[in-house]
């Protein structure tokens, strides 16, 4: 009796797998398979959630981007360069010629390589390494998003524009924080009276705020993200200097999801942007109002870059007659980024980098009492990358 | 000399968080003889229930009771059903174990609670900061944190040294076959040491959790400074984790605080500002080594 019903189990099983790899031949036969490797565990995790769900909201319940059905081939990254990598050597062998959706870096750094190597197309949604911008820049790999070193420089002209003659600059001791703070000093004209590298993964910084203090600045500028730019900004409340020194931020210190978690302690911080819920414009309201509808949750900048990544590659596949294959004329296409961004439209620089407007936000109070990141004024218009002009591409 | 005074109560401030932590991780790792990965997770329970009891309820001591009862009680049942079983088992059975245990319990709380992390209010009565003496305010929470440190540290030495409770650990940390065979009940024993190092993680949470980020895997950040906080003021000794940590507290915020003013004053910008960067990174591994080569055992032995 038992064996038999291990039997049947095992004949329905069998069967189940012969269904699926039907359909999986079918489904490679019709639809074109993007390899989406982004982080959705360890606390970051929330951010590959919302790139990955800002992208599905934008495939549709079509399955569809522009005329093209597409599946997404999802995987989990847990931060770990190397666990991307194997990802991307895996569905690089299984046929996979469009990738995107990484959210860091160090983890770009790996998965990049492997698809450039493979042929394939790179479009990211969110970071651009400095690496890849310049000399290193490669035909086939697109940045939806920024280069990394933008927000900074933006946030430096934001400084200027605010009138801060005397600032302290913070930031983790690793590589993207010293790159943050060496953006932030290519554009500001004032002086930096104080430079202070905390530690990486430092939850307390009542030194630093100590040291703030006594150095008595006209504000501040810092690069925390995640945990650490939630504590930093509690403390920096809890310690009375954010009603005497105003703080100014890069927008990945202080996202949607953060502000939950710091409650007040964020109204009235600065920071420069590409785009806020707030943007006053019809296609950014429409997205903000079927993402909030679709998910329960405030999309963060992360979400409206990974939409925006998507329409971008949608233009591009119904420019090339949903093909891939022929290279040239799918290249050629995305480079025009001929779509509606919810941003500001921008254009494609010859690193293929966005050249792009930034914002000065302030994160503050609206009707309701809910702290929303509200725009204050256009800082950069047609930003270039420093990077640009080292990239020669043939 | 206010910024220096004000950087020594932040190093006080920091050592009396890190001893809440280490009292209850040298008693299990000194007496039961446990490497427990999990206390850092035990912190992260107590930050959670703490966080979220509060967000419900509107009380600070509401919240205070479900941060110690919640870490106390994942305390117990982590006790009774994965470490139990392996109080005789060589250290890697145990650092298996209870690594596993913080995996399982960082996706559990996902599941439940969500990715983002969770926001608590400092409560009413300890809002603000307090005029030492002119020129120095100092925020009423960090000074609670340092209040609440000292209290424990008291409450422990009591404990240990003068209850009948205190001397059946000591004298079960000896010889616990020894103890077993006079009729003493060493499982009930174990489970309370265990129950209490996770209470006070949960205590820690709590206090910590309107300053921090509450947030999954935020137990394993300080689970490492927590071991070096042991290791330096010795295994088993809560007198050794008071010093321990009052030691690593001070040299982490007053390194922070002047190291880079003196590489600064001393060497070129540019090699300085790297170096002093590193170091400051460094100092309480430095401290550790230091302390190590001078006194193998650390500062406080349990058993010299």
């Amino acid at each position: 009796m038992k064996m038999g019903l291990k039997g049947k189990a095992m004949r329905s099983g069998l069967l189940a797998t012969a269904l699926a790899t039907v359909m999986v031949a079918q489904a490679s036969a019709e639809e074109l398979r993007i390899g989406f490797i982004t982080t959705l565990s360890t606390p970051a995790g929330y951010i590959g959630e919302d790139i990955r769900d800002a992208f599905m909201l934008a495939i549709g319940e079509d399955g569809k981007l522009g005329d093209t059905p597409v599946v997404l081939e999802v995987e989990d990254d847990g931060l770990k360069p190397a666990n991307a990598k194997q990802s991307a050597d895996r569905l690089v062998q299984s046929g996979v010629k469009l990738f995107t959706g990484v959210n860091f870096s160090n983890v770009l750094a790996a998965v990049q390589p492997t698809v450039m190597k493979s042929g394939g197309f790179y479009v990211s949604v969110n970071p651009g390494p400095s690496v890849f911008a310049g000399e290193k820049c490669n035909p086939n790999y697109f940045v939806a998003s920024y280069q990394n070193d933008a927000f900074h420089e933006a946030a430096g002209l934001a400084a200027n524009k605010l009138g801060y003659k005397k600032v302290v600059i913070l930031a983790p001791n690793y590589q993207a924080g010293r790159d943050a703070l060496n953006g932030f000093k290519r554009t500001y004209e004032g002086e930096v009276v104080e430079e202070i590298y905390t530690k990486l993964n430092q939850t307390d910084f009542s030194v630093e705020l100590a040291r703030i203090r006594s150095a008595g600045p006209d504000a501040i500028y810092q690069f925390h993200p995640g945990g650490a730019g939630i504590n930093f900004a509690k403390q920096y409340d809890n310690a009375g200097l954010k009603d005497s020194v105003p703080m100014l931020v890069p927008a990945f210190s202080l996202d949607a999801q953060m502000v939950k978690a710091t409650g007040d302690a964020a109204d009235g911080v600065y920071a420069s942007a590409l785009w806020t819920t707030e943007f006053d414009n019809d296609a950014s309201r429409d997205f903000v109002k079927r993402f909030e509808e679709a998910y329960g949750r405030t999309p963060t900048m992360y979400a409206e870059q990974a939409y925006d990544t998507a329409n971008l590659i949608a233009s591009a596949l119904d420019a090339a007659g949903g093909n891939i294959d022929d290279a040239d004329a799918f290249r050629a296409a995305l480079a025009k980024a001929d779509f509606e961004p919810i941003r500001d439209k921008y254009t494609f620089g010859p690193n293929q980098h966005p050249i792009q407007n930034y914002y000065l936000t302030r994160f503050e109070k609206n009707a309701d009492g809910e702290i929303v990141q509200t725009v204050v004024e256009r800082i950069a218009e047609n930003h270039q990358d420093a990077y640009a002009k080292d990239c020669k591409m043939d | 000399m206010i910024l220096f005074i004000e950087q020594v109560l932040n190093g006080l401030q920091y050592g009396a968080f890190l001893f809440l932590l280490a009292s209850g991780l040298t008693l299990v790792f000194g007496i039961m003889g446990v490497i427990n990965l999990t206390h850092g997770t035990f912190y992260m329970i107590g930050a959670y229930c703490g966080a979220l009891t509060v967000a419900s309820t509107g009380s600070f001591f509401m919240g205070l009771l479900a941060a110690m009862a919640g870490a106390g009680l994942y305390g117990l049942l982590v006790e009774s059903t994965v470490v139990r079983w392996l109080y005789n088992r060589d250290h890697l059975y145990q650092v298996l174990a209870t690594l596993g245990l913080i995996l399982f319990t960082n996706e559990a709380v996902t599941l439940i609670v969500g990715r983002s992390p969770i926001f608590m209010n400092i409560p009413p009565f300890l809002e603000g900061s307090v005029t030492l003496f002119p020129g120095l305010a100092y925020p009423l929470m960090r000074l609670a944190l340092i209040v609440v440190g000292l209290a424990v540290a008291f409450g422990l030495w009591l404990l240990v040294n003068h209850t009948r409770f205190g001397m059946l650990m000591r004298a079960g940390a000896d010889d616990r076959q020894m103890v077993d065979a006079l009729g003493v009940n060493m499982r009930r024993l174990y489970m309370s040491v265990f129950g209490l190092g996770a209470i006070l993680c949960g205590l820690a949470g709590v206090m910590a959790a309107p300053l921090l980020a509450v947030e999954i895997a935020m137990g394993e950040r300080i689970l490492i400074t927590t071991f070096v906080v042991i290791v330096i003021g010795g295994v088993g000794s809560i007198r050794g984790a008071f010093v321990g940590a009052m030691l690593v507290g001070m040299v982490d915020s007053l390194g922070r605080a002047y190291v880079p003013q003196i590489f600064t004053a001393l060497l070129p910008y540019s090699v300085a500002d790297t170096l002093a960067a590193g170091l400051v990174s460094a100092s309480i591994y430095v401290l550790m080594a230091l302390v190590l080569l001078v006194r193998p055992y650390g500062l406080f032995p349990a058993r010299s």
